[in-house]
């Protein structure tokens, strides 16, 4: 396995173009994509996540390592798919009804891609038969919910009734997040999770599908 | 060369500008994830009646109902073809509700793109096209606000400023720690020397995090530039209480620091989300509470 700091490095700065000319390369010269991504792709997401959380990055910096990330997540799927290592998990993530915030739910959707996540991104304003047939036909075991508004905040409850309505709601997880959303929050509503930011949404998920 | 009329406006101290629109037209039902802009056709004669309370309550200047009608922003709503119209029915109902006691200063906010996923010009074109219907309609300056990132706010100003009519401009602080730097990272300091580079006539704060913070903001902004400074904060952010979204802030207490905003050098005063009448009619007493009497 070759040294792919650089790798690391040109997600970190949101070099999409240095990150897929680096994972070719690397791909010609035999490397193992599934080490790429846990020894290198992931540590870069998480770096990034803190410096978001401690505002040494902004959302333009946190977009652009997303999308490197991504640039080289294509590259490498085909061939993890070939030897059958399965995703971590089947998320299914969209902007509860009423609400048309999507660019924090984005960012939550790249970084679980990149996390090892198969990801369905229902788009936004989604309402609970859009999220209930979703699960079903996608086999998903998570969900995550995004509102930005406060007065959109409910749809997140009427989604979580739409799925235990529909008998779903014991084959997945549901976790949430947005800027007005809170732990207790998500308990009165009876999610099995919250996450304040994109990063501890990929831990949250990742911890959950480990239990 | 700031335009004649902002000059003539704030020559004599403080405006109070308008409250908002957003929030009072949700309390004459309009439904989340509906298209507020829309209601200026549909339903006019509510649209008015925000207008006029507004007036009522002592504006000298008035907004529109047109926040969100650039065509890319309309287009979530399947409601593109109809952003000339829209714009120009939003100038007129402003304008109908002042009947010359109040200017019409019209709203324009951003795409809800981030910018590189939308070609620069077309951008240009979008924001052109709703200033265009906004001068048509009767507008007699506009505003465009509650922008995060720079080089989206640059474009707007440009597209604005071709209608020859005075701009302001205004930015969204609500990140970070103090609540200081736009979504995209920009502090007040980069703001007001961009604004200002790229033309506006006026420059500011609006929305964000509460009125509080804003006072700091105001001296930042009002330091780094010559322009005079426009400031319209939220009543803080709502609680969800009984499934209701409601803002804690009182009109007393949001009125309570006009007199800090105009020492730190605010021209323009008015609120965002979740004021209403109530806090503009109190803004406006304490700025004529403290005009030098004659
Ligand atoms: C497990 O699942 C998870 C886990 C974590 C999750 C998660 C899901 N989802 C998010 N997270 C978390 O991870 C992300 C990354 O770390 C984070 O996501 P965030 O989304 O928080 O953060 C993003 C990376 C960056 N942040 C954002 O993208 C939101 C920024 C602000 C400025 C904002 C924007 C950009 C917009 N807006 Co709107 N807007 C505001 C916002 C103020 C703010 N700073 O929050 C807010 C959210 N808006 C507000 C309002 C009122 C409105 N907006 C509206 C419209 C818009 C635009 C279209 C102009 C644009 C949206 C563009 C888009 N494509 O999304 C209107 C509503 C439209 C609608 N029906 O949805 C309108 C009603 C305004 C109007 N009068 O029309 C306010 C809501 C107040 C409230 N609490 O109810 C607001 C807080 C502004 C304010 N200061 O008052 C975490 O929250």
């Amino acid at each position: 396995m070759p040294d792919l700091t650089s790798l690391y490095t040109a997600i970190l700065n949101g070099d999409a173009k240095a990150a897929t000319a680096i994972t070719k390369e690397a791909l010609a010269e035999n490397a193992d994509p599934l080490e790429m991504v846990n020894r290198y792709m992931v540590p870069a997401m998480s770096e990034v996540g803190k410096r978001f959380e401690c505002e040494e990055y902004f959302v333009p910096e946190l977009l652009l390592a997303a999308r490197a990330m991504k640039g080289s997540l294509e590259l490498l799927r085909p061939l993890l798919t070939e030897r059958g290592s399965e995703p971590t998990g089947r998320v299914v993530i969209g902007t509860v009804k009423g609400d048309l915030h999507d660019i924090g739910k984005n960012l939550v959707a790249s970084l679980l891609e990149g996390g090892g996540f198969e990801v369905i991104d229902l788009g936004a304003d989604v309402g609970p038969e859009r999220f209930v047939a979703a699960v079903r036909e996608k086999n998903a075991n998570f969900v995550c919910l995004s509102a930005l508004l406060t007065v959109t905040m409910p749809s997140m409850r009427k989604t979580i009734e739409a799925l235990r309505a529909a008998n779903l709601r014991d084959r997945v997880r549901v976790l949430v997040g947005g800027a007005p959303v809170t732990q207790q929050w998500a308990d009165e509503i009876g999610a099995d999770g919250f996450a304040p930011n994109a990063s501890a949404a990929v831990t949250l998920a990742r911890r959950l599908a480990a239990a | 060369m700031i335009h004649p009329l902002i000059r003539q406006l704030t020559a004599e101290g403080p405006v109070a500008t308008d409250g908002a629109w957003g929030t009072e037209l949700q309390a004459r039902g309009l439904e989340p994830g509906e298209c507020p802009d829309a209601w200026n056709l549909t339903h006019p004669d509510r649209v008015q009646e925000v207008a006029r309370a507004y007036v009522e309550a002592g504006c000298r200047l008035i907004m529109t109902n047109t926040f969100q009608a650039n065509r890319i922003a309309l287009d979530r709503y399947g409601l593109a073809e109809r952003a000339g119209e829209i714009n120009r029915a939003g100038a007129a109902i402003s304008r109908r509700a002042a009947e010359g006691r109040a200017l019409v200063f019209a709203s324009l906010g951003p795409s809800g793109k981030l910018l590189d996923e939308f070609p620069e010009q077309a951008l240009y074109a979008a924001f052109a096209e709703q200033a265009r219907s906004l001068a048509e309609g009767g507008a007699g300056a506009l505003v465009v606000e509650t922008m995060s990132d720079l080089a989206e706010a640059r474009i707007a100003i440009g597209a604005a400023r071709e209608t020859g009519l005075p701009v302001v401009a205004s930015m969204v602080f609500d990140t970070g720690k103090n609540k200081d730097r736009t979504m995209m990272g920009v502090t007040p300091e980069r703001a007001a020397e961009e604004l200002t580079l790229a033309g506006a006539d006026a420059v500011g704060a609006n929305c964000g995090a509460g009125i509080a913070g804003c006072v700091s903001l105001c001296r930042r902004l009002r330091a780094a530039t010559g322009r005079p400074i426009w400031i319209k904060p939220n009543a803080g952010l709502p609680r969800l209480i009984e499934g209701r979204a409601v803002y804690t802030t009182t009109p007393e207490e949001f009125a309570g620091y006009v007199p800090a905003l105009i020492e730190a050098g605010a021209s323009f005063i008015g609120g965002c989300c979740g004021t209403g009448p109530a806090f503009i009619a109190a803004v406006h007493r304490v700025i004529v509470q403290r005009l030098p009497s004659r």
